[in-house]
């Protein structure tokens, strides 16, 4: 059901979660863990693997602020550092549910929908499929350089395995840029101009306006609630 | 007979001063296909790529009778249907369906006209069942069929396939050039494989130094300039 929903239905409630978050500030641990039993139901339903899920988010996102959480700590701010660590770790699972649950051709015209420029989209959009190329390339280089006994082991502390290091991550960026050129070619030559068309018709149905509603209600209501009891 | 494509005098030199194209000259007629051989680095490719306006070098080029130029560009690439060697650079749209109708929406066709075209170019190759497949996931004589439904969907008069049966499996090269038999369009077609080449073409043309140093029958040119790799290897051992 997720998936069906409109990218702007999803890209609002996302929207106003990120906000709800960043603005709580009494009683965190409780709207907390509310948009965490959220964000955990949300992806059960979306059909994704809510472990895997939780610890993608966990290894992107911890290593930053785990940093600043223990500074927060030597200061004597306790609750200060977990608000940290809560609010980084809920808002890139939100952001990773909303990635998981549409397709970026379908995001990008939903934000554009909602006013985002265009160009910003297109490097967003370019941004994405070049990351691809790029971690491409990376893998058949790798895949040379092990096949002639190659290792990166020690790098940092071998200077002509850097240098050579060093020097791949050159060859890296320049094939890459030329099979980025290629595909850049590919999508001229069949007409591409200046957007990105999709064959989803991006009709904003009844289901979408409920979705929406359901979620503003589950996400600013439930947090007064909660803010207003406890 | 009026040519579909026409190319006077064309120059082309890269940003690093290789001169690619030196005063090349040619001409398709409807209902022909052209093998286009010669080394690497001849300037083949450069060639081609002119023809779709991805490249601009100096001299003349006129599709079904209109002057390449950069105002008709969208067109001409409508015309010249342009099919890249490496088919993993024309595939980058979620799934197979959304990447064959990726050119029609560029051309402002609707997007239930468009669904239908891409449901009919993928029939066409053969890999309807795949629509909803994600490019990435399909083998590459696959990937080949469906960059070829991608440029049909478009409806060109022109096919350029740039080293169509590299990367296939020879199950998958058969499959290929019985494919591209039935394709009713005038096709040039850049190969090194001269027996895709004798199946297809009914004219070649031969490019050395970035010129066309000859031009004939696809058994002539093979035999002028020892182009024909397994029967040159023949008569070695002979």
């Amino acid at each position: 059901m997720i998936h069906r929903r409109d990218a702007r239905a999803k890209t609002i409630a996302v929207l106003v979660f990120l906000i709800a978050l960043a603005t709580a500030r009494r009683n965190f641990l409780a709207v907390g863990l509310w948009y965490f039993a959220i964000l955990v139901a949300v992806t059960i339903a979306a059909r994704l693997p809510i472990l895997a899920a939780l610890a993608r988010v966990a290894v992107v996102v911890l290593p930053f602020t785990l940093v600043f959480a223990a500074i927060s700590l030597a200061a004597g701010e306790p609750l200060a550092a977990i608000t940290l660590v809560g609010k980084s770790y809920l808002s890139a699972l939100a952001v990773l549910v909303l990635l998981s649950t549409t397709p970026l051709p379908e995001l990008l015209h939903g934000l554009e929908h909602l006013g985002v420029p265009r160009y910003l989209l297109m490097v967003v959009q370019f941004l994405y499929r070049y990351l691809f190329v790029i971690s491409g390339e990376a893998q058949h280089m790798r895949a040379a350089a092990r096949a002639k006994s190659g290792s990166l082991k020690r790098v940092f502390f071998d200077r002509s395995k850097f240098g050579a290091a060093a020097g791949a991550m050159g060859v890296l960026f320049a094939r890459s840029y030329a099979h980025a050129e290629g595909i850049h070619q590919a999508m001229l030559a069949r007409g591409f101009q200046d957007r990105f068309r999709t064959l989803s018709r991006h009709a904003f149905r009844g289901g979408d306006a409920a979705f929406l509603m359901t979620a503003v209600l589950l996400l600013a209501g439930a947090r007064v609630a909660i803010e207003a009891w406890i | 007979m009026e040519p579909l494509i026409e190319v006077h005098d064309l120059h082309f030199q890269y940003d690093d001063g290789t001169v690619a194209l030196d005063g090349v000259h040619f001409r398709l007629f409807p209902g022909e296909t052209v093998a286009v051989f010669g080394a690497n680095g001849s300037g083949k490719t450069t060639f081609v790529l002119h023809l779709n306006g991805l490249l601009a070098g100096d001299g003349d080029i006129r599709v079904c009778g209109m002057v390449l130029e950069r105002k008709n560009l969208a067109r001409v690439r409508q015309k010249v249907g342009l099919v890249f060697q490496d088919s993993d650079n024309q595939l980058f749209m979620p799934t197979v369906i959304e990447d064959v109708a990726f050119g029609p929406l560029n051309l402002g066709v609707d997007r239930n006209e468009a669904y239908a075209r891409a449901t009919a170019a993928l029939e066409q190759v053969g890999m309807e069942p795949a629509s909803h497949k994600a490019p990435y996931h399909l083998s590459a004589g696959e990937k080949k069929r469906v960059a070829i439904a991608g440029i049909l969907v478009m409806r060109p008069e022109i096919l350029v396939l740039d080293e169509p049966t590299t990367s296939l499996d020879p199950p998958g090269q058969i499959a290929l050039l019985d494919l591209l038999e039935r394709l009713p369009q005038a096709k040039i077609l850049v190969t090194h494989d001269v027996q895709s080449a004798r199946i297809l073409a009914n004219r070649a043309v031969f490019f050395e130094k970035g010129r066309i140093a000859g031009e004939g029958s696809v058994e002539e040119l093979i035999a002028r300039f020892s182009w024909d790799r397994a029967r040159n290897r023949q008569a070695t051992h002979i």
